[in-house]
């Protein structure tokens, strides 16, 4: 589902510094990994190749199937909005549309017309089913987050990518978000990589890897 | 507190993010300052040609000796020569000479040389035979004159008299002030040349040393018939100039709604500069900067962006000065100096106030935002998502409310010594008043508009619904300048097709012609109007006499027009507005316009006197006329009646209605060989309303510079407000290209913003234009000029308008934020990643 083959990155500064080199990654269908490593080590790069947001300097990236290199920049768009899904840090909630308008967002940009069995099933997946008309300003955090899980997920996506998803969160809260997340992308069927800082969060995850500077490493190997 | 460090914190990072911003800012005041400064510097050159006309005509002279155009009887002047405390009393004619073939009259002045050296001596000639001077068919041209006719000296000058040619050798100069084309004659000369013997038209006396000059007016005064008046040459000058104020000053009130547009811009500008500081401010508060220290800071920005705009625009405006009275006038295409050529001068006190309203405007426009800053609560402040509340207090709806309220106060008021100015200041408090309203109006229309099944317009549409009062900075401008050009278009298309009804109502017949008005030596005798009778083809002739009358000393002249009408059917020559029954005997009928109307407060079954021939003739108003012509009021009386109260036969205008199968061709063919070429100015009833629309079309073209002016600075608002808003919101595009938008989509959504905010600018521009058109056309229109008018919706030329606004500022939007959409993805966001 997703491939990354020997793939390098370098900073662009500047200055100018290489962040990591011979990465290779297999993520399966349903599988949730989570990438550790120290700030600055390149876990937010390494989402933003597998995303086509970022081109690597060396090696390939395939994502359900498609080689993002042989992609221009609209295909690259069109993968994302069908079959990627993302949750950030800060939630990146739209503040002017409901909570109903923003799980609907992906479904719409794909031109997909009747979204309303779709958006409650994955705000009940979420546990916000009765939310979907309220104003992002209404909800606290934890429950921002779950917006976004289920605008990540309400478009079945063949990935999943989340960086720092519990980052913005109380301890207690980042717990019900990350259960929720593993439990949700597994069902879906997701191929799911997470970066992150949080022990809790890398918990939940099938594998843990670590980035170093020569690659990716099982992170109790550090 | 040291004053560079809190300066840097406070405003170095708006002049770093908002650059771009900020020089369209001074641009805006720039352009405002430039054209209200362009046009301020033109009618002060009008002014001071006016003061040059009359102190050249008057020179030396400490009082001037006045009466009606045509004249009055010499017999007067040996009685002020004799007049105590009088030292030389100038005897002058002057006429409008008419040049066979040149549709432009030469001012032609008759002196008595040695009376003329003590008193107006740049009036004398100049050549190298003295005697020249005395002889009846010498000329002596002011080089404007000698150059415009290419006549040098010795050569024949003709000109007409009546209907014939009288001509004249070149002798020399006089020493008028360049640019000015005059002629000179001997008095007794152009008397006799012109029909004139026994008739001057102005006395310039200079008064004896030691002498009263109040007494000596007061006794110069008590010796005038009535209709013969004495003012100071300044008096002179005032009323001419008075005579063009109105015009002059609705000219620099429509500058200066560029400079207010221009004082939105920064008000835009500094808003959404202080929405996008509103943390530093916060944190800067919190660290202790005072909050009277921040808002005055924030409005010496303004002030500062004021200040390079005003310095600007001063500078363009000169230039721009210099170009319009070269290229149309110093009237500006109105029409009161032909002949002259005046140049505006540079005056530092007038740049200095118009630097002075620039800076004004701009800390007009930056005092909200920066009461904003400094009121804003630093904790709320410092908190993300508070965006939208630091426009919150822009939106209270009162201040707007009272605006609104008062304008409709103001516009039932009278004029103020003759000028609108509660009409404008009712303009001013609905444009302010609306202004203030714009984030409601805003939420208002923006509610009305159904959410479009397409997800970018959809997205659009909710953006702008949940930030009303951001939509409102944007709309600012866009509103007031839809609003000037609405009420423009709305103004003057009622104008131009009232002209064009009445013009098509004024002239029935098929062809018309001219001799000249009461000052010119063309004239149409009883011969002559026999003749055009009588030739082939002609049906019906009605003539007309043109008199200009001075009512009352120190007032402007009222038009006498002597027509050939019968009384009973006044409706069929003029176009009543009013009328009554014809006054009983002791009074002569008289039909008056809506300007003489208003001036005197006449109204039909009203009688009053005018000073004709000497005498005091007593009329009746019959009726109420509108005329577009005469901006100081006309009064109609019939031709037979005019005759019988001064003797007068002659005529200035012909109208001829031609017999079935006749051609106006073979008409003016007629008159050609009849009276000779060009002696008559002969035109169809369609050229003379071709020609007066095409002057109005003329006089209203620098209206319309200024109004793409005011749209230009409306779309360089939104422009602005555009690129600072979509600077803000980076991360939600950011975030929208991770969802899956292509840029191009995102683009799109700009594009429907843009239109969206320029639909709503369109609905809330065009309502209050509507409304500012109600007012120029039934009080600003009618107390300036005294014209009435029908108010006409150009519809098609309105939604052609409508069409291109929005499409304009869709583009703007998709241009301004170009910046922030070709912003990469993950730079966008990367806050998280």
């Amino acid at each position: 589902m997703i491939e990354l083959v020997q793939v390098a990155r370098r900073w662009p500064g500047p200055p100018p510094r290489p962040l990591f080199d011979g990465v290779s990654l297999t993520v399966a269908r349903g599988e949730l990994v989570a990438i550790v490593g120290e700030s600055g080590s390149g876990k937010s790069t390494l989402l933003n190749l597998i995303a086509g947001l970022d081109t690597p300097d060396r090696g390939r990236v395939l994502v359900d199937g498609a080689d993002l290199a042989r992609l221009d920049d609209d295909a690259r768009t069109r993968l994302r909005r069908e079959r990627l899904g993302f949750v950030f840090q800060a939630f990146h909630v739209l503040p002017y549309l409901t909570v109903g308008q923003n799980v609907a967002l992906p479904l719409a940009l794909a031109g997909i017309g009747d979204t309303g069995t779709r958006v409650h099933a994955a705000l009940a997946a979420v546990g916000l089913a009765d939310r979907a008309h309220s104003r992002p300003r209404e909800l606290s955090g934890g429950e921002l987050q779950r917006v976004a899980i289920a605008r990540a997920l309400v478009h079945e996506p063949a990935v999943v990518l989340a960086d720092e998803p519990t980052g913005n969160l109380d301890p207690r809260t980042a717990t019900t978000v990350l259960a929720l997340f593993g439990d949700v992308t597994r069902r879906r069927g997701a191929a799911t990589v997470m970066a992150t800082h949080s022990r809790a969060a890398a918990r939940i995850a099938d594998r843990v890897l670590a980035l170093t500077p020569d690659g990716l490493v099982p992170a109790d190997a550090q | 507190m040291n004053a560079a460090p809190v300066l840097r914190a406070v405003s170095g990072g708006a002049l770093g993010a908002d650059r771009g911003r900020l020089a369209l800012a001074v641009a805006a005041i720039a352009l405002g300052v430039a054209l209200g400064y362009a046009i301020h510097t033109v009618n002060r050159t009008a002014v001071a040609e006016f003061s040059t006309g009359v102190a050249t005509l008057a020179g030396r002279a400490d009082l001037v000796i006045r009466g009606p155009a045509d004249g009055f009887d010499e017999a007067i002047y040996p009685r002020i020569a004799r007049t105590a405390g009088v030292a030389v009393a100038s005897p002058v004619v002057e006429a409008d000479a008419r040049l066979p073939g040149r549709t432009e009259s030469l001012r032609l002045i008759g002196v008595d040389a040695f009376r003329a050296a003590a008193v107006t001596p740049a009036l004398v000639g100049e050549s190298d035979a003295a005697l020249d001077l005395l002889e009846p068919d010498r000329v002596f041209l002011a080089p404007a004159a000698a150059a415009w006719l290419g006549l040098a000296d010795g050569a024949t000058l003709a000109l007409q008299s009546g209907t014939g040619i009288v001509e004249f050798v070149v002798a020399g100069r006089v020493g008028a002030p360049a640019g000015r084309r005059l002629a000179v004659v001997d008095i007794a000369a152009l008397q006799d040349a012109f029909g004139r013997r026994g008739r001057l038209t102005r006395i310039d006396v200079r008064i004896a040393p030691g002498a009263p000059p109040a007494g000596v007016r007061a006794a110069i005064a008590a010796a005038l018939p009535p209709g013969v008046v004495v003012s100071a040459p300044d008096e002179e000058a005032d009323i001419a100039a008075r005579m063009t104020r109105a015009y002059r000053v609705n000219l620099d009130v429509l500058a200066l709604v560029a400079l207010f547009t221009g004082s939105l811009l920064v008000f835009t500008t500094q808003a959404l500069s202080v929405a996008r500081r509103r943390t530093s401010f916060a944190l800067l508060r919190t660290l202790g900067l005072p909050r009277n220290r921040l808002a005055a800071i924030v409005a010496a920005e303004g002030a500062a962006i004021g200040a390079a705009g005003g310095v600007a625009g001063v500078a363009i405006g000169h230039a721009l000065a210099l170009a319009l009275t070269r290229i149309v006038g110093a009237d500006l295409g109105a029409g009161f100096f032909r002949g002259t050529a005046p140049m505006p001068a540079f005056s530092a006190g007038w740049a200095l106030a118009y630097v002075g309203a620039g800076t004004a405007a701009a800390i007009a426009g930056a005092w909200l935002p920066a009461r904003e800053a400094a009121r804003a609560a630093p904790a709320a402040a410092l908190k993300a998502g508070d965006d939208e509340s630091a426009y919150a207090r822009l939106a209270r709806p009162w201040p707007g409310l009272a605006c609104l309220a008062g304008a409709l106060g103001l516009v039932g008021l009278p004029p103020v010594d003759g000028l609108p100015l509660a009409g404008y200041a009712a303009i001013a408090l609905l444009l302010v008043g609306t202004l203030l309203l714009r984030p409601r109006l805003a939420r208002g229309v923006l509610a009305s508009v159904p959410r479009p099944r397409r997800v970018v317009a959809a997205l659009a549409l909710d953006s702008l619904r949940a930030a009303p009062a951001q939509a409102g900075v944007s709309l600012a401008a866009i509103v007031a300048a839809v609003a000037l050009a609405v009420s423009m278009a709305i103004m003057v298309a009622s104008f131009r097709t009232s002209l064009a009804d009445w013009l098509d109502r004024v002239l029935p017949a098929d062809v018309y012609l001219r001799a000249g008005g009461a000052s010119s030596t063309a004239w149409i005798d009883a011969e002559a109007r026999a003749a055009l009778a009588g030739l082939p083809g002609v049906r019906r002739a009605t003539f007309l006499r043109s008199v200009s009358i001075v009512p009352v000393a120190g007032d402007a002249p009222v038009t006498l027009l002597a027509r050939d009408l019968d009384p009973a059917r006044a409706g069929d020559a003029l176009v009543l507005v009013d009328e009554g029954p014809l006054p009983a005997a002791g009074a002569t009928p008289a039909w008056i316009s809506e300007a003489w109307a208003d001036r005197t407060g006449a109204k039909p079954g009203d009688t009053f006197e005018l000073p004709l021939a000497g005498r005091r003739a007593r009329f009746g108003v019959a009726g109420v006329f509108r005329d577009y012509a005469r901006q100081t009021g006309a009064i109609v009386v019939e031709r037979t009646d005019y005759g019988r109260l001064t003797g007068d036969d002659r005529a200035s205008d012909a109208a001829l209605w031609l017999a079935p199968g006749a051609s106006a061709a073979d008409v003016r063919a007629a008159i050609e060989a009849r009276f000779g070429d060009g002696r008559l100015t002969v035109a169809t009833a369609g050229e003379v309303r071709a020609v007066s629309l095409a002057i109005f079309d003329r006089t209203f073209a620098v209206t319309w510079v200024l109004e793409a002016a005011a749209i230009g600075i409306g779309l360089a608002g939104l422009s602005a407000s555009f690129g600072a808003l979509s600077l803000a919101r980076r991360r939600e595009f950011g975030v929208l290209r991770h969802l899956g938008m292509t840029r191009g989509e995102l683009g799109a959504m700009l594009a429907w913003e843009g239109a969206l905010v320029g639909g709503a600018g369109l609905s809330i521009g065009a309502a209050l234009g509507g409304l500012i058109a109600v007012i120029l056309v039934h009080v600003v229109n009618r107390q300036s000029f005294r014209w009435s008018m029908d108010l006409h919706l150009p519809a098609a030329e309105l939604a052609a308008f409508g069409l291109a606004m929005v499409a304009l500022a869709a583009l703007t939007a998709r241009a301004s934020a170009r910046r922030a959409t070709a912003t990469d993805a993950v730079a966008a966001v990367k806050d998280d990643w």
